[in-house]
């Protein structure tokens, strides 16, 4: 009988369990004679044990809540749409150019702007609040660096409202590109992990104040108001919209005070 | 049942792939994430019939593949060799609890073979199908995975010798 040589890939598929029996016999009678490469094919057996024993517990953890959100239809659509974006890594310079021809008009009417206003805030939202690694840019750590970078960018003193009270905390911030120039992004989150993103806009065109108004696109929703050259938006996907009434007027209370 | 059904049942074994290959919990569900919105977004280009979950790795590989060239700087492979060098080891316990630190010093490549054998327990053939590589390579990354991980639990011994050589 002429016997073939065992190469490395028998060796391996020894460890794995994929050879053969006729085959297994034959490298097992060779490792009777090689103790040493014995030795080494039993060190990547417990190898593959200890694999399997430090990452299989993952399997029995309950899935987080990001990724129970992504597998909702309708968010799966959304974010499908965004991520894409977000994966090239150019997503805020995409995104604005999509947003502006999608949504855009020559010479928006001013009732439009507010309305524009919330859509891009329940975009910026859908976007941002479901990263786990980046949500934010500036942590709220940094609240006072924060502030200041995101005053200084939008030309105007801003502020990030306590929202303690209602239950949030400052999560960070971030500067986004808006209609026609930077735009501040909040992001809060409460003990449960629910997010919202307050969207603060300082170039809404002049002489229109308006009072709260409500707004929802797909299952973001938004409370949004605009004082003079100042446009706010609240938006959540996770609460209810009395629930995001009650953060909308503790972050107005704080913003606009009497 | 139908592909998004099949999907959800394979999230937890792409986490655990997920967390052996990006180490942290954090990162893993990150990439988990990433990938289960490519899938869906692609859901369209998989082809019935064939095996979802070879195509699920196979995104969720692409993915990690486009993170890691993004953060490469943090990829520091070499210099912490020394330390490992000098790490005694002896008996089973040492050897689970370094494990993580040792799968993540090898090289991308070998480390996706090594789990996607190990963990998932694939095919030879349905490693190269998911990764997109020859066999031949699968069996060669496969063996140096190995060694090199043997070397690196195994501490002294020419083990950091050994790595450096491999590319």
């Amino acid at each position: 009988m002429i016997e073939r040589p065992i190469s490395d890939a028998d060796l391996q598929a020894y460890v794995d369990g994929r050879l053969p029996r006729e085959r297994r016999a034959e490298v097992q009678a060779w490792l009777a004679a090689h103790p040493e490469d014995a030795e080494r094919l039993e060190s990547y057996r417990r190898i593959a044990e200890g694999l399997r024993d430090t990452y299989s517990p993952v399997l029995d953890e309950p899935l987080p809540a990001n990724l129970r959100r992504v597998l909702r239809p309708e968010r799966l659509r959304s974010a499908a749409r965004v991520a894409g974006w977000v994966i090239l890594g150019a997503a805020l310079g995409a995104l604005a150019a999509w947003e502006l021809r999608d949504v855009r008009a020559p010479t928006a009417p001013v009732a439009e702007g507010a309305a524009i206003l919330a859509h891009r805030a329940a975009v910026a939202h859908a976007t941002y609040s479901p990263e786990v690694r980046h949500p934010v840019e500036v942590g709220a750590d940094q609240e006072a660096h924060l502030v200041t970078w995101l005053s200084k960018r939008l030309g105007t003193q801003l502020r990030a409202p306590k929202l303690e009270a209602v239950g949030y905390h400052l999560v960070g911030g971030r500067l986004l590109p808006g209609e026609s120039g930077p735009v501040a992004h909040f992001m809060y989150q409460c003990n449960q992990g629910t997010r919202v993103t307050l969207y603060v806009r300082s170039d809404m065109p002049p002489a229109q104040t308006t009072a709260f108004r409500y707004a929802h696109e797909g299952r973001v929703g938004v409370f949004y108001w605009v004082d003079n050259k100042l446009g706010y938006a609240l938006s959540s996907a996770d609460i209810s919209k009395e629930t995001l009434l009650s953060v909308a007027n503790a972050a107005y209370q704080q913003l606009n005070p009497p | 049942m139908n592909e998004a059904e099949r999907l959800v049942e394979l999230i937890p074994r792409l986490r655990r792939y997920a967390r052996a290959l990006a180490g942290d919990r954090a990162t893993a569900d990150d990439l988990v994430q990433d990938t289960l919105e490519r899938a869906w977004a692609k859901l369209h280009l998989y082809r019935r019939g064939t095996d979802l979950r070879a195509w699920l790795f196979t995104v969720m590989h692409n993915v990690h593949v486009n993170r890691v060239r993004a953060t490469r700087p943090t990829d520091t492979l070499e210099e912490e060799m020394p330390e490992l060098a000098q790490r005694p080891a002896q008996g089973d316990a040492l050897l689970v609890r370094d494990i993580g630190r040792a799968i993540a010093r090898l090289p991308e490549e070998q480390r996706a073979v090594l789990l996607l054998v190990t963990l998932e327990d694939m095919s030879y053939e349905e490693v190269a199908r998911t990764l997109g590589i020859p066999i031949g390579t699968v069996m060669s990354r496969l063996s140096r995975a190995r060694e090199k991980m043997r070397a690196m639990l195994s501490g002294g011994g020419g083990g950091a010798a050994r790595l450096k050589v491999v590319k």
